[in-house]
């Protein structure tokens, strides 16, 4: 997500240091959007960046809390969206730092999500000091590089190749699971909603190529509407995996998931994941902006509403 | 990728769009839908000299040898200006003479306009499917007999020729032994009524009709009658974008103007989020007509099919939902006869059933073999 970002906005000594350690893995990034107090809200974020000046040069020191950060746990840097002008409209008055996650005052915590797993976090910034050149183009104007960022990853969001392995996924297991004495694929009430799912899926595929080749720089408020149906789409291929296993769905064998036990003690092995990706994949419709934000855009963007 | 028009379908489209906007007027229109024929001889001369009788049909029969692309957005036009006159009846009829071969007499009058054409293919109980077929032809001294009955014909009143399946032997819905023929409308009883969006239809009558052995297109027709109605499937898909995407305008403006409670109606974020619902319904069914016209000539028939049924599932769906919602944000005023908008909703309707409904085409989607063969 932040590649992108560097590519169009970030300095040359920026571009040279950081595009090549993203390219090779080297650096593992996590994303700093989301607050407590700011969800989809985004630009209501209160952390705050002040300049210093110190003997060994000016620094922003960072105070204040992002949340529901993606594996920032083994992350080594961070991209921030941070208040540097409290005294102007919410939106002119962010900046988009890069910050070490090995510095001084950051503390990561984890939550856990409904599949009990570590996934996202909080961090926590306390009198964290970042040299002023991770400042990404100008201060206070990171609302604009935001918003940039946000339509590669609403774009990025719809994953039109996972959706397919996971819908050929879902034909297997219907393939495998009988109801009334046949395969539940062929049971005509089933196979409809699958071919609801697939159809929607061809569609979502033509729209992102029309987007793509519509477009020489990042998705405007089009990237709505693929954030939106991709998720929709993803979301109801879960709830299908999930339902097409039935009472399979109930059992929970985290040590088989980890990889820990060869085998589930039901001896259902493919149905094991089914419910905590279903449980898991809710956050689809609420990250990114959740689709009720993503509604919005398309009214105001593009009907001019 | 290139999803976008050449500047030459571009030009089209809009010489299209401005002639419908002077030249076809929802009043003018009403007139025609209230006039004994029901069709207007201005209007189809009119389409005519717009070179669209002319597009679709092979350069050898003086056509322009256009492809499904270049239908699309004449198609999007031909819905926006909601035209009851014989053209999708006429171009859908022609692409069987063409699937067919030879017959390129009367493919350069349907080209120069001087004909008009209609698809005599359904039956009462086959509802929609097209192998469903119980009208029957014989050999004959003089060529062919061909007796039996076919029903809600679009346009088969106004046509000059009728393109009819008929089988020759005893198995009503076996897609084997189907034939397709060509008769000329002047010998086949016929039946009118109006259709609800304002066009016509009717039930014809053969009676041991004889036709010579040039009125054959094909004997063991059924995968050139399919591919055929895929063509046809393909257009009314087009057409749909078109109604909605004029739909979905109309009631943009409404919405920000209309004022209740002291602001415009638009204000409103239930609203907003519904227009918004409208929009993404149009714009996947736009990405699905476009890859059905795409795989209309896919080497592999059941890909067509596939694709094809797909579209119009996805698009009956949208017609429903954008038809239904545009006359709900019209409030009262929607459900009237004197509003544009009713009539988008109507054709919208019966868009959805013509050729196969959502149920049809879903179940045509499921049997195909890719269905099941597409599990990972």
């Amino acid at each position: 997500m932040v590649a992108p970002v560097i590519m169009a906005f970030g300095n040359p000594q920026q571009k040279e240091y950081y595009l090549p350690r993203i390219l090779s893995g080297e650096d593992w990034w996590c994303q700093g959007y989301s607050e407590p107090g700011a969800g989809s809200d985004l630009a209501s974020l209160k952390t705050r960046a002040e300049r210093i000046q110190t003997e060994d040069g000016q620094f922003y020191l960072v105070n204040g809390q992002k949340t529901w950060t993606t594996l920032a746990q083994h992350a080594d840097m961070i991209f921030c969206l941070v208040r540097t002008d409290s005294g102007v409209r919410k939106q002119e008055g962010i900046s988009f730092l890069l910050i070490d996650m090995h510095s001084p005052g950051i503390t990561v915590r984890p939550i856990y999500m409904l599949d009990e797993e570590h996934e996202v976090n909080e961090v926590f910034f306390d009198n964290v000091k970042v040299p002023v050149a991770n400042l990404v183009g100008e201060e206070n104007r990171g609302w604009t590089y935001a918003k940039y960022l946000l339509g590669h990853e609403r774009t990025g969001i719809a994953v039109i190749g996972r959706y397919k392995l996971e819908l050929s996924c879902l034909k297997a297991v219907a393939l495998q699971q009988q109801k009334n004495g046949q395969a539940l694929l062929h049971d005509p009430v089933f196979a409809q909603k699958v071919a609801l799912l697939e159809i929607e899926l061809m569609a979502l595929e033509v729209t992102m190529l029309r987007t793509i080749s519509a477009s020489d720089h990042a998705p405007g408020p089009q990237a709505s509407l693929l954030k939106i149906k991709g998720t929709e789409l993803q979301q109801a291929i879960f709830e299908l995996q999930l339902e097409a296993v039935g009472p399979y769905g109930l059992p929970f064998e985290p040590e088989y998931l980890d990889g820990a036990l060869a085998h589930t003690k039901t001896a259902e092995d493919e149905a094991a994941p089914f419910a905590a990706t279903y449980l898991n994949f809710r956050k689809a419709s609420i990250y990114g902006g959740s689709n009720e934000i993503q509604r919005n855009i398309i009214s105001q963007m593009i009907l001019g509403l | 990728m290139d999803f976008a028009y050449t500047s030459e379908q571009t030009q089209l489209n809009d010489s299209l769009r401005r002639w419908l906007e002077k030249e076809y007027s929802f009043d003018a229109r009403k007139q025609i839908i209230k006039s004994a024929e029901g069709v207007s001889s201005a209007a189809w001369q009119g389409l005519v000299d717009l070179g669209l009788c002319a597009l679709p049909l092979p350069e050898e029969a003086g056509g322009f040898g256009g492809n499904a692309f270049d239908m699309l957005g004449v198609m999007q036009e031909i819905g926006r200006g909601l035209v009851i006159e014989p053209y999708f009846a006429t171009i859908s009829a022609a692409r069987y003479l063409q699937l067919a071969g030879g017959h390129s007499a009367l493919l350069e009058r349907v080209a120069l306009g001087e004909i008009k054409l209609a698809c005599a293919l359904h039956e009462r109980q086959a509802r929609h499917e097209l192998h469903n077929i119980s009208t029957r032809y014989e050999k004959s001294a003089e060529g062919y007999r061909v007796t039996g009955a076919k029903t809600v014909v679009l346009h088969g009143a106004q046509a000059d020729y009728l393109i009819v399946s008929a089988r020759n032997n005893e198995d009503q819905r076996a897609t084997s032994g189907i034939a397709l023929f060509v008769v000329p409308t002047a010998e086949v009883a016929s039946i009118e009524y109006r259709t609800i969006d304002g066009m016509r239809g009717a039930d014809v009558i053969f009676k041991d009709l004889t036709v010579p052995t040039s009125a054959l297109l094909q004997e063991n027709a059924w995968e050139l009658l399919d591919a055929g109605n895929d063509y046809a499937i393909s257009l009314l898909c087009s057409e749909a974008v078109g109604v909605m995407q004029a739909l979905h305008a109309t009631t943009l403006d409404y919405v920000k103007t209309r004022q209740q409670f002291g602001a415009p109606i638009g204000k409103s974020q239930v609203l907003q989020h519904r227009l918004a619902e409208m929009y993404m319904h149009i714009e996947q069914a736009q990405s699905m007509a476009m890859l059905a016209a795409m795989k209309l000539n896919a080497e592999n028939a059941s890909e067509r099919r596939r694709v094809v049924s797909a579209a119009k599932a996805k698009i009956g769906i949208a017609a429903k939902y954008v038809g239904q919602q545009a006359v709900q944000l019209h409030g009262g005023i929607g459900v009237t006869d004197e509003l544009q908008a009713a009539h988008y909703f109507k054709r919208l309707t019966m868009l959805e059933i013509s050729l196969g409904d959502v149920d049809h085409h879903l179940a045509r989607f499921i049997a195909q073999p890719d269905f099941a063969n597409t599990a990972g």
